[in-house]
């Protein structure tokens, strides 16, 4: 596999991670800081089960997914009436701890040393098919009910109450979704780099896989695939020097910036379609002639 | 062994309550997790060391130079991080969201600036330890102990006698009642930052003598402080305290009888059984708010 495909294949794997987040915190909005640790449960299930109960890859990807699954939905549950400042540190307390578990567990999951040989198989039209699989069932996923509630949750809880949203069932909803996508990009992730180590799944992997969901528009699902194709690819660009700190402190400064100067991402609420695409460019270059597309513009 | 420990236990719940503390101040009066105060306890440690290794081997001068700085991070992070966010009234999620990239900038330009080296301070504290009943214990936590309870009372002392300090405990109880009332909660706003400031600059310059001085010092002892605040009761102070003596202890316990490396995942423990039996916190108010 040459360099530029090994890089594609990780950019989709972390995509569906991202996707899941984006389903979280982007339509529901609930901060999580612990997913990199759901991935991890992900992974480690998934290339155990292969390496020691020589299972077909897809078949233990699928109990990796499901075991993540399971577990984030166990932990999420007594935070999920709560606040969001408990829901976010809960998460990071679970992520950190899996991580812990994972590195003290050495005789079964090698430990800091790390887990080799998981067989492979992960090939990047696996990935891609998978990848825009997840992105259709999303899309699909937002048009209906449950998604429509889950984004009246994020918008007003108050609001989404009273109309008779039963909220906790929403935020379950949108765990179950991010956790199950998170697991299954770790599995993927396992058995295509056929290693593991627990510094794959750290804090610093949870803020990357948020990130693309702040910067790119916290109700915009192009928005977050487009952020994610910026992003992810570059800690594997930026592999010299102190360039992965810096690439950091850029994140961190763009956070804050969006978030003071435009606190619903780049894209807000916005989806990239070609028809919005046609407005976008029509009402800029008819407001540079001093005329609004539609009689609104100039008011703005 | 036990009362070794138990002291060991409760000098490190007193920087845990030190942290703490500032969790519960700013919670308290903005209703909203600081989720930047990591870097002001780094700082603080990498003040102290700087200024012993670059100006004088000094230790009182040093504390108070990193305490210095630590103050000046937290006027720092509320003047441009959050002061634009709450004029606008943004939403409390939007503070957190900021608070973390602040975090995420700021320790990582500390790791580009101070390298991921480990740092011991040019002149620490004493290593000797002394005997209490029988018990070897290490002085420099018997430092950390007395000076923790002393600023800890101190502020204390400010929240309950001066006008500052009714001003910020009517705060807490409606931010903008206070205001209505002629308070200048701008202004209020920044001095909890600055009391906040003052006490992550105590514990990360002590943290920085007892352990060494490294980046992800603040992060890793926050997260324990913010455990600490949650379970005691997220807005309240005595919780808070509360809250962090019972972490530490425990994880001194824990790593004394059980395992070191299963100290830290008793922490998380501890949060998730705390929050499924009583999320409110064990002296935290259980209003109807918590939605």
């Amino acid at each position: 596999m040459s360099y530029w495909t090994g890089i594609a294949t990780q950019v989709g794997i972390y995509l569906i991670a991202v996707l899941g987040l984006s389903v979280l915190c982007g339509f529901t909005g609930m901060f999580s800081m612990g997913h990199a640790g759901f991935m991890a449960i992900g992974a480690y299930t998934s290339a155990l089960l292969s390496i020691h109960l020589s299972m077909p890859i897809w078949v233990s990807v699928l109990c990796g997914t499901l075991l993540a699954t399971l577990i984030g939905t166990l932990v999420s549950l007594p935070t999920l009436k709560l606040r969001d400042d408990y829901f976010l540190i809960v998460t990071l307390g679970v992520g950190e701890g899996i991580r812990l578990v994972i590195q003290n567990l050495a005789d079964l999951t090698g430990g800091a040393r790390g887990l080799t040989s998981i067989p492979g198989g992960v090939t990047i039209w696996g990935v891609l098919v998978i990848a825009v699989l997840a992105v259709v069932f999303i899309k699909l996923f937002l048009s209906t009910k449950f998604g429509r509630n889950c984004i009246a949750v994020r918008e007003e809880e108050l609001a989404a109450k009273s109309v008779g949203i039963n909220i906790f069932r929403y935020k379950l909803l949108a765990m179950v979704i991010s956790c199950a996508l998170c697991g299954l990009a770790g599995g993927l992730l396992a058995h295509y780099l056929n290693y593991l180590t627990p510094t794959l799944f750290n804090m610093t992997k949870s803020e990357e896989l948020i990130i693309p969901v702040i910067l790119g528009g916290r109700g915009s699902l192009t928005g977050t695939i487009v952020a994610g194709l910026l992003l992810l690819p570059l800690p594997e660009l930026l592999r010299f020097g102190s360039a992965q700190e810096w690439r950091m402190v850029i994140y961190g400064l763009l956070v804050v910036l969006v978030i003071t100067f435009r606190p619903s991402g780049l894209m807000g609420n916005k989806e990239l379609t070609l028809q919005n695409l046609k407005k976008f460019l029509a009402g800029f270059f008819l407001k540079n002639r001093g005329q609004a597309p539609d009689g609104k513009g100039d008011s703005v | 062994m036990f009362l070794q420990q138990l002291i060991n236990g409760i000098s490190v719940g007193s920087v845990y309550a030190l942290l703490a503390v500032g969790y519960a101040l700013i919670y308290s009066l903005l209703n909203f997790t600081n989720f930047a105060h990591a870097i002001t306890v780094t700082i603080a440690a990498f003040g102290c060391y700087w200024f012993q290794a670059l100006i004088t081997p000094n230790l009182p001068a040093s504390l108070l130079a990193g305490i210095l700085v630590a103050i000046v991070m937290g006027i720092f992070i509320e003047l441009f991080a959050y002061r634009p966010l709450l004029v606008k009234k943004a939403r409390r999620l939007y503070l957190m969201i900021v608070g973390l990239g602040v975090s995420i900038l700021c320790e990582n330009l500390m790791i580009i600036v101070f390298t991921g080296r480990v740092r011991v301070y040019p002149e620490g504290f004493p290593t000797d330890s002394i005997n209490i009943f029988g018990a070897s214990v290490g002085l420099i936590d018997l430092i950390i102990l007395v000076v923790s309870v002393l600023a800890l009372v101190c502020v204390e002392l400010y929240i309950e006698k001066t006008r500052t300090g009714l001003a910020i405990r009517s705060s807490a109880f409606n931010l903008e009642a206070t205001a209505l009332m002629g308070v200048n909660t701008n202004r209020l706003i920044l001095t909890v930052f600055i009391i906040a400031g003052l006490l992550a600059g105590i514990a990360g310059t002590l943290l920085g003598a007892k352990y060494t001085t490294y980046t992800s010092l603040g992060t890793y002892m926050t997260n324990k402080a913010f455990i600490a605040a949650v379970v005691g009761g997220l807005g309240s102070l005595p919780g808070a305290v509360l809250g962090a003596l019972l972490l530490g202890i425990t994880e001194s316990f824990v790593s004394a009888y059980i395992s070191t490396s299963f100290r830290d995942l008793f922490a998380y423990i501890i949060l998730i059984v705390m929050l499924l039996i009583r999320p409110s916190g064990l002296m935290g108010k259980a209003d109807g708010d918590k939605a």
